[in-house]
């Protein structure tokens, strides 16, 4: 029996002149143009110099602002309201303004301020400008002390010397901790959207009423529904894995095999909510939107853009419904991490744990009488 | 007399051309209205959204997880442990002893950074200068792990320069005073609420019309339409009017929330903001009708309005990311996306206060967009007429 | 022997009582005539009979099965046709009359000669390969018709099927329908043209959810002094309240 209705849905498939297209090109594109644009990379933050000093020190200063990767000039100001409406006009991104007597005061006193303005409206952006060109600031008054405390007798100042090290991701590239993430985003809208849309189609169409009056067995007719799903998921994973490796060069440091039974996991469990959607929505336009509505929310909340650990409490327990949590943990981990099936035994039985939840649901609700 | 008769004929016409089109309106409306479900979830939707991304997606640092790997245990490495723990941006999640330990930590994810002191840290400190720490950390997420690397480089820093105090030596120090401009708290909400604003507008609006015109073509009831003495312009027009008010009860409750609850600060013209997202509504109502003209079927109205849509908008919009971090060529693609426009234009009324000359720009790029879209839907619609 | 019997059946959604206590039986090899203005109750009583639909009170027996335990025995035993046309319109003719052979689990070699022996008792033997929504209104519902009983079953359900359909394919469609009762397949048809009743060798008219009448088309034309069924089914649809159409 459950050959004749795949045979059916196989066919209905490739029948529909949208979809496999979508199937065919959406993965493909997304994982070539998405990495590119996934950048958070912070540089080039264009920054609004006022320097009323003028002294070596002070330029010595600008200068070596200027000269790290982070910033751009955007203007020289006199005076901080115009640099103020410079921000304002998105021509600058921050502020910094060097006071008279800077380098005087300095040597003197032996303490100065420098003023930094910051347009946090992003605050990612903002907190990154600001702790770098703090970094260069510290940076370049070592180097002023140094030059000014030189005989080793002075060395009695307690001295650390502080080491970066940056593991799995050594150069820091932003499109390694995208990717990863970019493969599961496409795997869950496709294992979600599809199957919900697929069913309420044919409740809307009058087919599905027909279905109920035959002997078919719900179970035979959902798998008939879910195992094309599963198979165009298998296929989106090695297409994005393989678009990956093209386009970037970048291939898992971990073993593909390792990543399968993950996916296969998960699209079981979205397809499972996809489900769930189609058995209580009577309309195509209500299954898009609580789907659409489910995927974003998991998505958001899931770490897949946003560290996880800084979202607030209650987030982070309405994350930890999210399966995509977990996916994009495991994609992660074998992507930059080489993590083997043992050491993600817990998001293991997490996924797990998912699928028979959101099947079960599906197969409880779903009502061939009602 | 005569003239006066005529111009009395024409009103009468207009009249009850305009009885027509409300009678129209009132159908539709008690359409959607009919299906309660569909109606309360896309009230209700927008609501939780906000919500949930105001208060969830945030990019501050806060109780990154580290793990101290101390084998000195003295006052310096405490002290500086303690200044990390003390700090909003760590948590001291584990004391391991070897850096095997630190290892499968990392690999287990369970920590961001690691914190390794060489031996007898303090002593080296004072004397031959080699004391020595290594901030480890995962650079699975690079900007979190930068930041975490920066901010525990800072705070290591003020540990040292508070004990030169103490010890009397006090060496040329600039001290940057850093101001937040806009958002002084750092509020991941500032940009994502004029985010999320953009992203539920233009996909429950874009979403509810496709369909709402695709339906009516699948059913064949619109072929009753086009035969009736209605213009074109007319029938989408009323299809849209309908959806127009949902939206505007969806974006009151998206604004109420975010100066409520989210307290994304309303600080230039209301007038303007509204302006601004009616004009974007609008956009998108007509970006569904154009999706609806093109289409035959709803299942691919919905894939396209939901799920194609769904990407640039999150992807290119600037929602999340940058768009000037982008290559040239998409920076050009995401000139089409409308949300960009949008975003840029609320987050300038909204929180920086900027008048309408600062947005007028963006303001005027979503006009011809909704021309554009528009006036192609409507030649669209007409082709298929003849 | 009866095939179909229903005692006292109901079915209330609600406040709104669609199906009131229906009583009556239906033997095998009859064609049943199931009358009533839109929102009578037809298509729900009809779909408590089929399994679809759980009566909420009262009991009805289909091919000897009851309808609420034995909801998985009577689809075996039945075949339905609904008033929403139901086959796949992405499918060629051929290939939905394989998938509904082969739900009802028809062996894969006596598949073919089905597909071919419908295909030429309907005379579309050039449409095989024809994509379902390509056909005219009429060669649909014949193309659905057969396939509901592709199984032989003991009852078909057939739901306004000839809704919308030109006369002359009616006609057709309810040789179909003979050709099927001489095989010994009952069949409950519901329809709104009266002509169709006359058709039928027992009808029963459906008012605000009772059977008001129930008999062969003569006596009842008889019994209420009518010429056409038309005639009784008019006066027998003026009491009722919530007549619609």
């Amino acid at each position: 029996m459950l050959r004749y209705l795949l045979e059916k849905e196989i066919k209905l498939f490739f029948r529909n002149p949208f979809l496999p297209k979508l199937v065919a090109l959406l993965p493909f594109i997304a994982l070539a143009i998405f990495p590119l644009v996934a950048n958070l990379d912070i540089k080039d933050l264009k920054i609004a110099v006022i320097d009323q000093d003028k002294s070596p020190y002070s330029r010595q200063l600008v200068e070596k602002v200027l000269s790290s990767p982070y910033f751009q000039l955007s203007g020289n100001f006199t005076n901080y309201a115009e640099a103020q409406r410079s921000v304002e006009d998105d021509r600058s991104d921050l502020i910094m303004e060097i006071p008279a007597y800077f380098e005087r005061d300095l040597v003197k006193e032996g303490n100065v301020q420098v003023f930094v303005a910051i347009n946090a409206v992003d605050g990612m952006k903002g907190g990154m400008g600001g702790s770098y060109l703090t970094g260069i600031l510290t940076d370049f008054n070592n180097n002023i002390r140094a030059e000014w405390i030189q005989t080793p007798s002075r060395l009695s100042t307690p001295h650390i010397n502080v080491f970066s090290a940056f593991r799995f991701n050594p150069t820091l590239r932003y499109i390694y901790f995208m990717i990863p993430a970019l493969i599961v985003m496409i795997l869950a809208m496709f294992s979600g959207f599809l199957p919900a849309l697929n069913i309420v189609e044919e409740k809307e169409n009058g087919t599905i009423e027909q279905m109920n009056v035959t002997p078919v067995k719900k179970s035979t007719f959902i798998l008939s529904k879910l195992i094309p799903y599963w198979v165009i998921g298998f296929l989106i994973v090695n297409v994005c894995v393989l678009v990956a490796w093209l386009f970037y060069g970048f291939w898992l440091r971990g073993s593909l095999l390792t990543l399968y039974p993950f996916t296969i996991i998960f699209t079981f469990t979205f397809c499972g909510l996809g489900l769930v959607v189609s058995n209580y929505a009577n309309a195509l336009q209500q299954a898009m939107i609580i789907m659409f509505f489910f995927i974003t929310t998991f998505i958001f909340l899931s770490g897949l853009f946003t560290p996880f650990d800084n979202m607030p409490q209650w987030a982070q327990v309405i994350g930890n419904i999210s399966p995509l949590k977990y996916i994009i943990q495991v994609t992660r981990m074998v992507y930059l991490k080489g993590a083997v099936f043992t050491e993600m035994l817990p998001q293991f039985a997490a996924l797990c744990l998912q699928a028979v939840f959101f099947n079960g649901w599906a197969i409880l609700s779903y009502r061939k009488r009602n | 007399m005569k003239f006066f008769t005529c111009w009395q004929g024409k009103r009468r016409r207009q009249n009850r051309k305009f009885a027509a089109f409300s009678s129209f309106v009132h159908k539709e409306f008690l359409h959607i209205f009919r299906d309660m479900w569909t109606t309360l979830i896309l009230l209700l939707l927008p609501v939780l959204m906000t919500v949930l991304f105001g208060f969830g997606i945030t990019t501050e640092i806060k109780n990154g997880k580290v793990a101290v790997l101390d084998p000195s245990k003295d006052v310096a490495t405490q002290g500086i442990v303690d200044k990390l723990a003390t700090s909003e941006y760590f948590t001291i999640a584990y004391r391991v002893n070897t850096e095997q330990e630190i290892d499968d930590l990392f690999k287990q994810s369970k920590i961001g950074m690691a914190i390794v002191f060489n031996e007898k840290f303090y002593e080296n400190m004072l004397h031959t200068g080699q004391a020595q720490i290594l901030l480890l950390a995962d650079a699975t997420d690079p900007n979190t792990a930068s930041m975490l690397n920066t901010y525990a480089g800072m705070l290591i820093a003020s540990y040292q320069m508070e004990l030169s105090k103490n010890l009397g030596t006090t060496p040329l120090q600039i001290t940057p005073e850093l101001r937040l401009l806009y958002n002084p708290t750092m509020k991941g909400s500032y940009s994502t609420a004029p985010g999320v604003l953009g992203l539920v507008l233009i996909l429950i609006c874009a979403m509810m019309t496709s369909v709402a015109i695709v339906k009516e073509k699948q059913m064949g009831t619109m072929e009753v339409l086009l035969v009736s003495p209605l213009r074109p312009i007319t029938i989408i027009l009323a299809k849209t009017i309908p959806y127009f008010v949902l939206s505007l009860v969806n974006l009151t409750s998206i604004l109420l929330l975010s100066y409520f609850l989210l307290e994304v600060p309303f600080v230039g013209s209301f007038l303007l903001l509204i302006a601004v997202c009616l004009l974007y509504i609008f956009v998108a109502l007509a970006f569904g009708i154009l999706i609806s003209t093109l289409v035959n079927s709803q299942l691919v109205a919905m894939l396209i309005s939901g799920m194609v849509l769904m990407l640039p908008v999150i992807m290119l919009s600037g929602l999340l990311f940058p768009v000037n971090n982008m290559p040239l060529v998409l920076q050009w693609f995401s000139c089409v996306v409308p949300a960009r426009w949008f975003i840029t234009a609320i987050k300038s009324v909204m929180i920086k206060g900027a008048g309408f000359d600062a947005i007028i720009k963006e303001f005027l790029i979503l006009l011809g967009m909704a021309v554009v879209l528009l006036g192609v839907s409507i030649k669209k619609f007409k082709n298929r007429l003849e | 022997m009866m095939t179909i019997k229903a005692t006292e059946l109901t079915k209330t959604f609600g406040n709104f009582t669609a199906v009131d206590h229906i009583t009556f039986a239906v033997q095998k090899g009859e064609i049943f005539g199931f009358l009533g203005a839109n929102g009578a109750g037809k298509t729900t009583a009809m779909r408590m009979l089929c399994g679809l639909s759980k009566p909420t009170s009262g009991e009805a027996t289909v091919a000897g099965f009851d309808v609420r335990t034995q909801s998985e025995q009577i689809k075996k035993n039945i075949g339905y046709m609904s008033q929403k046309f139901a086959l796949y319109e992405n499918l060629k003719v051929w290939e939905n009359i394989r998938l509904y052979a082969g739900i009802y689990g028809i062996k894969g070699k006596e598949i073919g000669k089905r597909i071919d022996m419908i295909l030429e008792q309907l005379g579309f033997e050039k449409e095989k390969n024809t994509l379902v929504k390509e056909l005219p209104l009429g060669w649909k519902q014949k193309l659905a018709f057969s396939v509901s009983i592709i199984h032989e079953p003991q009852i078909v359900f057939l739901d306004e099927p000839t809704g919308g359909v030109d006369p002359v394919t009616r006609r057709q469609f309810w040789e179909l329908i003979y050709q099927a009762a001489d095989r010994g397949i009952t069949a409950f048809v519901t329809t709104h043209y009266m002509d169709e009743a006359e058709y039928c060798n027992r009808v029963s008219i459906m008012v605000d959810g009772r059977i008001d009448a129930l008999d062969t088309p003569k006596n009842l034309k008889y019994q209420y002094n009518a010429n056409t069924m038309d005639e009784v089914f008019h006066m027998l649809a003026r009491k009722a309240k919530t007549a619609k159409s």
